[in-house]
């Protein structure tokens, strides 16, 4: 069967849960940092550590960026709410419980519009947006490729457990149809998109910061009620959610078809070929027992502090891609490479820095694209910054550099040469425009091709460009073309 | 009230992974039960007006600023743990998972 056959007798329905881990500096419920990469339990303390007579206090940033990311995402916000204990036994929680919430999430009912690639807008209902705690970080000794399956033990380190996650889950989504995996992609790009313009994380996927389970199931066309769903967890990267969703349907189809049933369970996704495989089968074993957190009081937002965050949330993404779009003047698809790319941060600051937008897009998207693409990247990782970029284009714009010598300057400034006027100077790399300098590689270009200076004698200036590229060679391309050509044309009696 | 069944203690027994023998589920069944009914009492009293409080102090929005407190050292973390390794927590096998 392929995908087409299997959209033709199937409507997917998706639900897509994320979680974002918050930028704090602390932890939700203690003062521990949350700096990445810190030696193995040097960030834990009583609290998140769940030692006797400890007692969690809320982190007022982690409540704040809860409701800015809900109001983005055009939430309610709840008036009142509490949090609530997930409880498990589990050792990636010390406490034997997460601190979460339950029926009382501070956001809910909202909506996400994201574009598909084609333009189209497609509305994803948002259920809830809650304020929970992550988990430490555990290793499995022993087994053949560090799972839990064959270990003999495992190891954790609590750093982790502690730091604020939002969790954010949409209703089912209905509706997409054949462009399931695409919307589920966009979803979360836009989502991704938003959370970094909010401020409240950096939200990179490849380094956990945003994780996302995929929920699907199949129904035959025409029917209402919903086939039993698989939850496929921690996809991580863009690409793995659109594949991920894929797969599922693919294998639901199949199993459908043969007259079998979906078991309804949890199923891990694999990068390298994008399948997943079958996980814990959710049985009625999962019972979280939750119940208030009586350690911690109620959040009652003040309806002023709500607003305040309200007025105070920036351009939504999708319409600042609109904007920018018409303000630097490119087609759909100019706009949608810059998009890939990963462009349209450093072309802003490098338009910030005093670059001319076409410039500023012009070295992105060219050498340096290029450049990320081939070692495989991303953009906003090269060692280059705008304000760099942003004096190579005032170095051409000042005629001191050609678009040749311009690139080379780029490279040595890739190349950790310095800034750069640093390169220029060390490579000697300035336009040469001085007169007695080019005027014997103008005699000789002249001499070098009597033929031609003849043709310009008599009046055929368009020839000029033969000879023009001739000075240049000689000058390794440090010339100033036009002043060249004024010289030619002046020794030749054309001007 | 309604009373807690053998079922239901064996129930929160694997939630919790304990092993309870047969007879430990009778006797904890009754004695949850004891616990469990006087407590219910409260609602004998509590009238419909009085809504459920998951706290007894009438307060809310206690946060604190985000500013970094200090941490334990490793050593102090893990200073209670049965058993170490790397700096690390080690904990026997996990089941049941993968």
């Amino acid at each position: 069967m392929n995908y087409d056959d299997a959209m033709a007798s199937y409507d997917p329905v998706m639900g897509l849960e994320v979680h974002v881990e918050l930028g704090t500096r602390t932890k939700m419920f203690c003062g521990c940092s949350t700096t990445l990469g810190a030696e193995p339990n040097s960030q834990t303390c009583p609290t998140c550590l769940g030692l006797p007579g400890s007692l969690p206090v809320v982190n007022a940033i982690g409540v704040e960026s809860a409701i800015k990311i809900g109001l983005a995402l055009n939430c309610e916000i709840a008036q009142w709410c509490r949090f609530a204990r997930k409880n498990y036994f589990y050792p990636d929680m010390p406490k034997n419980f997460q601190t979460s919430q339950y029926d009382e999430p501070i956001a809910f009912n909202g909506y996400l519009d994201v574009q598909l690639e084609d333009g189209e807008i497609f509305r994803v209902q948002i259920e809830r947006a809650h304020m929970e705690e992550d988990t430490g970080k555990s290793s499995h000794i022993g087994g053949a490729t560090g799972r839990i399956h064959g270990a003999s033990h495992s190891l954790l380190d609590y750093n982790r457990a502690g730091i604020p996650l939002i969790e954010i889950v949409t209703k089912p989504i209905e509706g997409a149809g054949v462009r399931a995996p695409e919307v589920a992609k966009a979803y979360v790009a836009e989502l991704r998109e938003l959370i970094k313009a909010l401020g409240v994380s950096e939200a990179r996927m490849d380094k956990g910061q945003m994780r996302c389970d995929v929920n699907l199931s199949l129904r035959p066309h025409g029917r209402e009620k919903f086939g039993t769903r698989s939850e496929t967890k921690n996809v991580n990267s863009l690409r793995s959610v659109e594949r991920a969703a894929r797969f599922e349907i693919m294998r639901h189809a199949t199993v459908l078809d043969d007259g079998g049933t979906i078991v309804q369970e949890t199923r891990h996704f694999h990068e390298e070929d994008g399948s997943t495989t079958a996980g814990r089968i959710k049985d009625n074993a999962e019972d979280y027992r939750y119940f208030p957190e009586p350690d911690l009081v109620p959040i009652a937002p003040a309806l002023a502090w709500v607003e305040e965050l309200r007025a105070a949330l920036p351009e939504l993404p999708r319409l600042r891609r609109a904007r920018l779009q018409g303000e630097w003047g490119l087609s759909d698809q100019d706009m949608q490479s810059v998009l890939n790319a990963g462009a349209v941060q450093p072309i802003l600051e490098t338009i910030a820095a005093g670059a001319p937008a076409d410039q500023a897009r012009k070295w992105w998207m060219g050498e340096l694209a290029r450049r990320a693409n081939e070692s495989g990247t991303d953009l906003s990782e090269q060692p280059i910054t705008p304000g760099q970029v942003a004096r190579v284009c005032a170095l051409v714009a000042e005629g001191k550099l050609n678009d040749k010598l311009a690139r080379q300057v780029i490279e040595g400034v890739l190349a950790g040469q310095g800034e750069p006027d640093e390169v220029v100077a060390a490579r000697g790399l300035a336009v040469v425009s001085d007169d007695s300098a080019l005027g014997a590689a103008v005699d000789q270009a002249i001499a070098d091709n009597p033929a031609i200076a003849d043709k310009i004698r008599d009046g055929k200036v368009a020839a000029v460009g033969a000879l023009v590229g001739a000075v240049m060679k000689t000058t390794r391309g440090q010339a100033d073309a036009a002043r060249v050509k004024d010289l030619i044309l002046q020794k030749l009696g054309a001007a | 009230m309604p009373g807690i069944t053998r079922e239901e203690v064996a129930h929160l027994a694997r939630l919790s992974r304990l092993e309870l023998q047969a007879e430990e589920l009778d006797h904890f069944a009754e004695q949850l039960d004891v616990i469990i009914g006087a407590v219910a009492r409260v609602s004998e009293v509590a009238g419909l007006d009085v809504p459920p409080t998951s706290h007894p102090l009438p307060l809310t929005n206690v946060m604190r600023a985000d500013e970094v407190r200090p941490s334990l050292t490793p050593e102090q973390a893990l200073s209670g743990a049965p058993a170490a390794e790397e700096q690390r927590f080690r904990v026997p096998q996990i089941l049941g998972e993968d």
